[in-house]
């Protein structure tokens, strides 16, 4: 909402300076975004009168000019200008003058002759020859004759005004017109706010004998109000209603026009203008449209209607769509002779929905958008009228049409002065609130404890509303910053948030950075991943209004937004990278839920489950499998989950069939890591071998031991015992270890894997592997004899279970 | 006899006096105390001695030994503290040389300061509580006091999976559902993903993270309200940090407020930061309406609460400096590593 100072100034005093208005304006509710100045960077151009003209001696394009500004002596100005003579009043820029778009003008000679100045056109005041009806066409303005001489032009031209630019909330659709932020900048600066007197000539006749209003949806428009105009003379508007109009932004056009947006500005509310002779039968019907009806717009586009639109009709057809535009088969033009100019209440909604389907937008529909007064109309139609007469444009028909179906009736809400000081933590006075209250039009009942708000109000409903309009009129800034009065809760992470910042602290150590990738995608990410054609990770929550098809998507796998960072680290040329991100997937329920149609659960059937996931990614150049899954068990056993398994995975289509594994926590499966399969490295772009890994978060979360409990020290010394062993070269060394262990019993502390080999001195098809056997008893030393009986039991195990040679 | 051992002691002593290694020792050692040595070969003598003689020539074969033995051991440390220092020197370091490192990642910029904003608010007695990305339309609308026809709804933007089912527009709903269970008091924030319908620039994004945070009690103030935040602001800028309260309009709260923290850049003189205002906007709060309370179970004429909303990116750029929004969500290890 842009408001000129000027303009402002007419209804409410202000004698503070602009910087400490805005301020206060903001800190009342008022935001404000901008102050801006027309023409500011124009300066020193006054009028002057041409008082004698001679040829210059030595140009013949160029005459020079003595010019008379109201100052001790006259001026010299050279020119080119064809179009002024002696006597006329001009725009003169003086030596040191700044034009629109920053030209500096400076004294100096033209051809040997001094000009002092330069006459300007309206062009060099930042205007175009439409903006100003009597701008000649390419030459210098000329003022009328009585234009004071040595006066700065820029009133004139409706420049130099402030043009205060203010957000306004939603809430308060009275503060879309100057008058509803007068009526806030009166109670902001305890001044009074003057309402625009109004008064209306009438002419005779009867309103209500020359037409008829039916409104056919109350609920759609609870009032529809007009008046006549006879002996309309469509044409420009005076002088000050034009710089009324410029001092806002906006460009004049005709008398109609002009008085309808002159409303829309001032009283924020809606007008329009039919030619009163093409209303068939003179009769107003509010309507709901007809299924398939066309209508044709006063900009001439022809739109498709369904019943859900409020048209405005006459006795044959659709003459508006009821504030969004009116039609073409009414509107007025230079022929009208009466018009009837409409001011109506309609139901912002169904505006802003008629406004949407049909993408037309106007001044009008966005203003009926935020929801009007319906009252406001009273005023609103008469200071109309009364522009009608002030700018005489017509004959205003005595009486008016005022249909007023459902009334809009203002509330009464209590309040209670202790409620409020306890809501805001202050102590004012039942005189003080009060006065806010008087300040914006509210009206106290000081026996009843009661306050009637007037229906520009509808945000106000209840006492926390009240407290909001006495807190903001004594000042947010006022009210003393407290602790709570209140009983103690206990900060702390859940045991979830806990372990996260674990395992962030885990992935640190390990060189992996944190990462944030996007939770939707393109559906294409299946095939870019080679995701088989009837994986169910396929089966996608699916946003019906994405930002295109690359957003569209919930994801069902993380692993696209880790590969596609990865590339682009990859394709800048960093040579290591290494990537974590704990997200969610969204997986889409099965069909087979109780669906919930209504209420404050309708549709949670349809709700996905929402899964986390760490997913880590890795490339570069010490990294390889061995690397990976070492991060992976040491995560592991640094979380303390224990009974963790690798089997290997060959059924993931996006992994290297060869170099992939299921990760095991307790048997259950939480998720897999490997190199990512060299096609779906490729359609990233990633030209070297890449790991990947997805672990489902609640499974690791669940396998953690939370009880930690400390075992005593070993007391007696472990011994040691080294196998080699020859198998055969597909026997997997997980299985090797699972026998030793199991055989190996209680007495087995530890085993590892020292050694594997193949090549010379081993058998083709065969592959050496050793490992360190560590054996320990709680209560005594082992003696020889035991750790032999435990030893044969292993190597029986290797022998019969793996095919093992035991190597000397 | 005792001549005898006093050469053996003189002699020894400067043997001793000018050996320069540790080997030269030891074979000083044995050649006067070893089995074979000097003193040795004199003691084995004494049975010849007379019975008057030899306690007084075994005295005083003691106290040569005793002396050998004591300049051996000085010598000794000597000798060994002059090999120690000379591998000291021989062992010196160019310790300009780089070291070895442990590369480590970093966390995401966005995440550490969510951190410590989350931090800030554990220590005032706040939990975290996490809830769902995608909520029926009366969790992320009705609930919060935006009907149908509310004009906010539309402006909101919000992404459809139907009419009923939307991505959350605000972290809101977690608190509703956290309202719902009646635990009550309530101190919490809620940190999250939250989705709106913009096109990707340096300023928007269609993923962005918000921190909501939600109190209620019995006697809670907009006074209340200001404290918290201003505590926040300080913890989060330092101490010098001041806050301003405007009114503002949010349907959910009620009086509502926009807060401004004093530019930490140039404390409030105004700059490219600030934009010259000396002020950047950082949050909205309000106390929350009660409607909202009602609707959830809560009854306003008991309880109260104020509810703020701060955009965990806004801070994160603030804080950084980051002037692209792009930058969170491309993961470049050259960005990533400077956090």
């Amino acid at each position: 909402m842009n408001v000129p100072m000027s303009w402002l100034k007419q209804y409410v005093d202000i004698d503070v300076d602009i910087n400490a208005f805005v301020d206060a304006m903001t800190m009342s509710g008022s935001k404000v975004e901008a102050v801006e100045e027309s023409g500011k960077e124009i300066t020193k151009v006054v009028s002057g009168k041409i008082v004698s003209v001679a040829q210059h001696p030595n140009a013949d394009k160029l005459r020079i000019m003595q010019v008379d500004i109201a100052g001790e002596r006259e001026i010299q100005i050279v020119t080119a200008a064809k179009n002024v003579n002696e006597g006329d009043i001009v725009p003169v820029s003086l030596d040191g003058a700044t034009l629109a778009g920053g030209l500096k003008i400076k004294a100096g000679k033209l051809r040997g002759e001094l000009s002092e100045g330069m006459f300007c056109s309206v062009e060099e005041l930042g205007f175009s020859e439409e903006d100003i009806e009597d701008a000649p066409h390419d030459g210098v303005y000329v003022f009328p004759a009585d234009m004071p001489l040595g006066i700065d032009v820029k009133p004139y031209f409706g420049l130099g005004e402030q043009v205060v630019e203010y957000e306004i909330t939603s809430n308060r659709a009275d503060c879309f017109s100057i008058l509803g932020i007068a009526r806030e900048a009166a109670a902001t600066f305890g001044k009074e706010f003057k309402f625009p007197e109004i008064t209306v000539e009438e002419v005779g006749g009867n309103a209500n004998e020359m037409a008829t209003v039916t409104i056919h949806n109350e609920d759609l428009c609870p009032r529809y109000a007009a008046r006549i105009i006879k002996n309309v003379k469509v044409g420009p508007s005076p002088k000050w209603l034009k710089d009324r109009l410029l001092s806002a932004g906006l460009r004049p056009i005709n008398n109609i026009v002009d008085i309808t947006n002159y409303m829309l500005l001032e009283f924020g509310q809606p007008m329009h203008a039919f030619d009163y002779d093409k209303l068939a039968g003179h009769n107003i019907h509010v309507r709901n449209a007809k299924e398939g009806e066309k209508f044709v717009t006063l900009f001439e586009d022809e739109v498709e209607l369904d019943p859900s639109m409020l048209v405005i009709a006459d006795d044959e057809k659709t003459v508006a769509l009821a504030g969004v535009m009116g039609g073409n088969n009414s509107k007025v033009t230079e022929e009208t002779t009466t018009i009837l100019f409409e001011c109506a209440n309609f139901n912002g909604y169904n505006v802003r929905q008629t406004s949407k389907k049909l993408n037309l937008r106007s001044d009008s529909s966005v203003k009926y958008t935020k929801g009007l007064d319906p009252n406001n109309i009273t005023l609103a139609l008469e200071r109309a009228a009364q522009l009608i007469n002030m700018t005489g444009s017509g004959e205003v028909v005595s009486g008016k049409i005022d249909a007023y179906p459902r009334k809009r009736e203002s509330i009464t809400i209590p309040y209670d002065v202790e409620w409020i000081n306890n809501f805001l933590g202050t102590s004012l006075t039942e005189e003080e609130i009060i006065n806010y209250f008087i300040s914006i039009e509210f009206v106290p009942d000081q026996a009843a404890k009661t306050v009637t708000i007037p229906t520009f109000r509808t945000d106000v409903t209840m006492m926390a509303d009240l407290a909001e309009e006495v807190a903001r009129l004594y000042g947010y800034d006022k009210i003393t910053p407290t602790l709570e009065r209140a009983e103690p809760t206990r900060g702390a992470k859940t045991f979830e948030q806990k372990t996260i910042d674990e395992i962030r602290q885990i992935m640190s150590m390990h060189g992996v950075y944190g990462a944030l990738t996007y939770s939707f995608e393109s559906p294409k990410v299946f095939d870019k991943l080679c995701i088989k054609v009837d994986s169910p990770l396929r089966n996608v929550m699916k946003i019906t209004n994405p930002l295109g098809e690359d957003f569209s998507i919930m994801r069902t796998t993380t692993l696209n937004g880790i590969l596609t960072s990865l590339s682009t680290n990859y394709n800048r040329r960093v040579e290591d990278a290494a990537l974590y991100e704990i997200g969610k997937v969204y997986i889409k329920p099965s069909d087979d839920a109780t669906p919930i149609l209504e209420g404050k659960h309708a549709y949670e059937h349809e709700l996905p489950q929402e899964i986390k996931k760490l997913t880590i990614g890795q490339y570069g150049k010490n990294v390889d499998f061995f690397s990976f899954k070492g991060m992976i068990e040491t995560l592991m056993s640094a979380l303390h989950i224990a009974k963790v398994e690798f089997v290997r995975n060959t059924e993931l289509e996006f992994m290297h069939p060869g170099r992939t594994a299921t990760l095991l926590i307790n048997g259950k499966e939480a998720g897999f890591f490997g190199e990512i399969h060299p096609q779906v490295a490729k359609n990233y772009s990633l030209d070297t071998r890449v790991y990947m890994a997805e672990f489902d978060l609640a499974t690791m979360l669940n396998a953690i031991n939370k009880e930690l409990k400390f075992k005593a020290l070993p007391k007696y010394p472990a011994t040691t015992r080294d196998i080699a062993m020859l198998v055969s070269k597909e026997t997997l060394v997980g299985e090797l270890e699972k026998v030793i262990i199991q055989r190996g019993g209680k007495l087995l502390e530890k085993v590892e894997l020292f050694d594997v080999y193949e090549g010379a001195q081993i058998e083709e098809g065969y592959k050496s592997v050793a490992f360190k056997l560590i054996f320990r008893a709680e209560d005594r030393t082992l003696t020889d004899e035991e750790i032999q009986k435990v030893m044969k039991k292993v190597l029986n195990g290797l022998e019969m279970n793996c095919g093992a040679k035991l190597r000397d | 006899m005792k001549d005898k051992l006093e050469m053996i002691k003189h002699s020894a002593i400067a043997s001793i006096e000018t050996a320069d290694t540790l080997n030269t020792l030891e074979e000083l050692r044995v050649q006067y105390l070893g089995k074979k040595g000097e003193l040795t070969a004199v003691l084995r003598n004494m049975k010849d001695l007379s019975s008057e003689e030899r306690p007084v020539i075994g005295q005083m074969a003691n106290e040569v030994r005793e002396s050998i033995e004591t300049a051996l051991a000085s010598k000794k440390v000597a000798l060994e503290e002059a090999e120690q220092n000379k591998k000291l020197q021989e062992e010196v370091l160019d310790i300009t040389m780089p070291g070895k490192t442990l590369k480590v990642g970093h966390m995401h910029p966005l995440q550490k300061t969510l951190e410590e904003v989350q931090n800030i608010f554990i220590g005032m007695g706040y939990e975290i509580v996490e809830g769902r990305e995608i909520e029926n339309a009366y969790y992320n609308f009705d609930a919060l006091n935006l009907g149908e026809e509310h004009p906010a709804r539309d402006e909101q933007d919000t992404f459809y999976f139907n009419s009923n089912l939307v991505l959350r527009t605000a972290t809101s709903p977690v608190q509703v559902h956290t309202m719902e269970k009646e635990n009550l008091p309530i101190r919490m924030i809620a940190p999250g993903r939250v989705y709106r319908s913009d096109e990707v620039d340096a300023t928007h994004s269609p993923i962005f993270n918000q921190i909501e945070g939600l109190v209620i009690d019995k006697n809670i103030t907009f006074g209340d309200l200001k404290g918290v935040l201003a505590e926040f602001a300080k913890a989060l800028f330092g101490d010098k940090a001041q806050v301003k309260f405007r009114p503002h309009y949010f349907p959910f709260t009620e009086p509502s407020a926009e807060v401004d923290v004093s530019c930490f850049v140039c404390g409030g003189e105004g700059c490219n930061v600030c934009k010259g205002s000396g002020w950047i906007e950082i949050l909205g709060c309000g106390m929350v309406h009660p409607k909202v309370l009602e609707m959830a179970g809560i009854d306003p004429t008991v309880y109260q609460g104020f509810a703020f909303g701060v955009g965990l990116e806004r801070i994160a750029m603030i804080k950084y400096g980051i002037n692209d929004l792009r930058l969170f969500y491309e993961n470049d290890i050259r960005f990533l590593s400077q956090f």
